[in-house]
């Protein structure tokens, strides 16, 4: 009884503690033409709990450090202009919120990455509504976790590879969910290193230098509605485990090492529900095993999935396979992948029960794929009569290519 | 020789072949548009169509006009006519009214289909103009052929053979000179080899149009730019109209010349 009447005091007291603190709680203002006209300033003033409203205006500050639990937030997008001199806020302390601003100017280095804001062993964290231009790294988020990035855009103007940031970086953060952002012209979009249990969801991510999303040494995350369009590489998701890919648009993404999904050394993940369009290579898959592709449409890429070195027990089902120039590349005569009730849009086989799936099974290496491996140049050689010919007798009697390697129930209509 | 072109064209235009030409071209197209239901997928599908069969027709009817008309070119050659005129308003004749067979049969379909509402119209124009890039260079090739040979059967079976070798057989070698020299760099080698071959060439401008994310695949800066740019799609038609000038320009040459 007693120790339940101690508990139940200490309750009341924390909900006291909490109330006054909620109580004192002020907001704090800052303008060009205020008592207080620096964030840095507001900041030092401001006690744990406060909100910093910064009004409009250009504020030409760097290295903010926001060190107790503040809201800071901007009205009608307040600049904050870092003048190339450095980092320009860090945040150390847990429960900061960042809402509504405009940053400008992040200094380049070559030593240091430079963030627009970045987020040093903290939790619960939200960035939101925040706007970034002329930026070294963006939003840097390094050992901390539970926290948001939602509804920022990011707009870099990378040149070279060497010299430019990442428009968002996870590093060794746990439970973050990144959200409806938009980052365009950065080197790559979003860029998670050892950084698990992260969703990213509906972010738009373009026109980057290297690749639209990255994952290195990431565990368990899941990224779904999101659109990676003329990124200079796509999506790379690399030496990582049980990563989920859904409903995701990845297009246009052109040149010669672009991919629209690669993935390198990576077991137990889904591939689910995406759309890979106009790709130079749909998805390029080295050394990943245990993936499930299906539901996808790859449309219209030069190769829809290309398979290079070791990759065992994948499966590929119920996916459309809709005007690839080639459909599947193989590098080896190994086959230890299935393929399932799949739509071919080069199938030609015929459907005498009607039962909806094809009664010959379609081998999707093509003999010219493996030629075209061996020999780049033959390329040109592509939709040839004589390449026809080749093709045809490679199909009927299998010799370069993996002779297991069909789907036995290829769909006879694609699915909507 | 705008008379003796008038003459050949509407002989041939009332002729049963051309007809029958012009109907496999309708039935192809609407068959195709029938079966597809999509307007650039029957496009690739015509493409692998008109690149061997449109040189195979080319071929075959130009010989086989040539020396079907033979009596009555020996009949104008006794009339006061310059010989070019007679042999270049044959071969024109000839070569348009094919031309002609292939547009309209083709084009009809597509019209009714919805073409012109469609993104796919450049792709097709640029289908129709191989096709009569073609038409006009291996009805030009057949009439040298055929000037060159007396002998019909000769004549027949060395179009044939020719009709072969570009369609079929360059390809083959093309490939294994390819294979047998891949450690050298290949591709100002390999883009040289197709303007030699027209079939090719028309075969390369319309992977262009179609396939040109896997091409983009290719590292290399001959390549890139070949492709990357207009500058292929300029080199391509260059190359075919010199396809149709040279042949056509042995044929006036050899016939001012030979002996009937």
């Amino acid at each position: 009884m007693q120790i339940m009447m101690d508990k139940l005091l200490k309750l009341l007291y924390c909900t006291l503690i909490l109330f006054s603190v909620q109580g004192v709680a002020q907001t704090v203002e800052v303008c060009n033409t205020c008592e207080i006209n620096s964030l840095k300033e507001a900041i030092q003033m401001a006690v744990a709990g406060d909100t910093i409203l910064i009004k409009k205006g250009t504020y030409k500050e760097y290295n903010i450090v926001v060190d107790k639990p503040l809201t800071i937030k901007g009205e009608n997008y307040p600049i904050i202009d870092g003048e190339d001199k450095g980092e320009i806020i860090r945040v150390t302390s847990d429960h900061v919120t960042i809402d509504g601003l405009f940053i400008i100017n992040v200094g380049t280095s070559y030593t240091s990455d430079h963030a627009a804001i970045r987020v040093v062993r903290s939790e619960h964290f939200l960035i939101q509504n925040v706007v970034l231009e002329q930026l070294f790294f963006g939003i840097y988020i390094e050992k901390s976790s539970n926290g948001i990035i939602y509804h920022n855009k990011i707009i870099g103007d990378a040149q070279d590879e060497y010299n430019s940031g990442n428009g968002i970086q996870l590093w060794y953060s746990k439970n973050v969910l990144v959200e409806r952002n938009i980052v365009q012209k950065v080197r790559d979009g979003i860029y998670l290193e050892f950084s698990d249990n992260i969703i990213i969801n509906e972010n738009t991510s373009t026109n980057n230098l290297r690749y639209g999303l990255h994952f290195m040494f990431s565990n368990d995350d899941l990224y779904t509605n999101n659109l990676f369009e003329n990124n200079g590489a796509g999506v790379a998701v690399m030496f990582s485990k049980r990563i989920k890919m859904h409903h995701n648009t990845f297009r246009k993404n052109w040149g010669s090492a672009a991919f629209g999904l690669l993935l390198k050394e990576i077991n137990d993940a889904e591939i689910k529900n995406n759309v890979f369009e106009e790709n130079t290579v749909g998805i390029n898959i080295e050394g990943s095993n245990r993936i499930v592709y299906a539901n996808n449409d790859f449309i219209s890429n030069g190769y829809a999935v290309k398979v290079l070195g070791a990759c065992y027990a994948n499966t590929f089902e119920k996916n459309n396979f809709l005007y690839n120039s080639f459909d599947l590349s193989y590098n080896s005569k190994i086959n230890d992948n299935v393929f399932k009730d799949n739509y071919w849009s080069s199938y030609t086989g015929y459907d005498l029960d009607r039962n909806g799936i094809g009664d010959v099974p379609y081998r999707p290496v093509k003999l010219f794929s493996y030629v075209v491996n061996k020999t780049p140049e033959t390329i040109i050689l592509m939709r040839s009569l004589f390449i026809d010919i080749i093709d045809f007798s490679e199909k009927v009697s299998p010799v370069f290519t993996p002779d297991n390697l069909v789907d036995m129930t290829p769909q006879i209509k694609r699915y909507e | 020789m705008l008379k003796i072109l008038k003459y050949s064209f509407f002989d041939l235009i009332r002729s049963r072949w051309s007809y029958v030409y012009l109907l496999f071209y309708l039935l192809l197209g609407c068959v195709l548009l029938f079966l597809n239901n999509d307007l650039s997928k029957a496009i690739i599908t015509l493409m692998n169509v008109i690149i061997i069969l449109v040189p195979l027709i080319g071929t075959i009817f130009g010989v086989m006009y040539y020396y079907n008309s033979k009596e009555f070119t020996e009949l104008l050659l006794a009339q006061p006519i310059k010989r070019s005129s007679i042999f270049i308003g044959q071969y024109l004749g000839v070569a348009l009214s094919l031309s002609m067979s292939l547009v309209i049969g083709l084009g009809i379909p597509f019209a009714l289909y919805g073409l012109f509402q469609s993104n796919e119209i450049w792709d097709f124009v640029l289908l129709l103009v191989t096709g009569t890039f073609l038409t006009l260079i291996f009805t030009a090739l057949a009439f040298n052929i055929a000037l060159y040979n007396e002998n019909k059967i000769k004549g027949f079976s060395y179009s044939i053979l020719l009709w072969l070798f570009m369609a079929v057989i360059y390809d083959g070698l093309f490939l294994m000179s390819l294979i047998a020299f891949q450690s050298y760099p290949l591709d100002s080698f390999s883009i040289g080899a197709t303007m030699f071959n027209p079939i090719d060439l028309s075969r390369i401008l319309i992977l262009l149009k179609l396939d040109i994310s896997a091409l983009l695949g290719y590292t290399g800066a001959v390549f890139q730019k070949f492709f990357g740019t207009g500058f292929g799609l300029f080199i391509s038609i260059g190359a075919l109209s010199l396809w149709v000038i040279l042949p056509v320009y042995n044929i006036y040459r050899k016939c001012r010349k030979k002996d009937f």
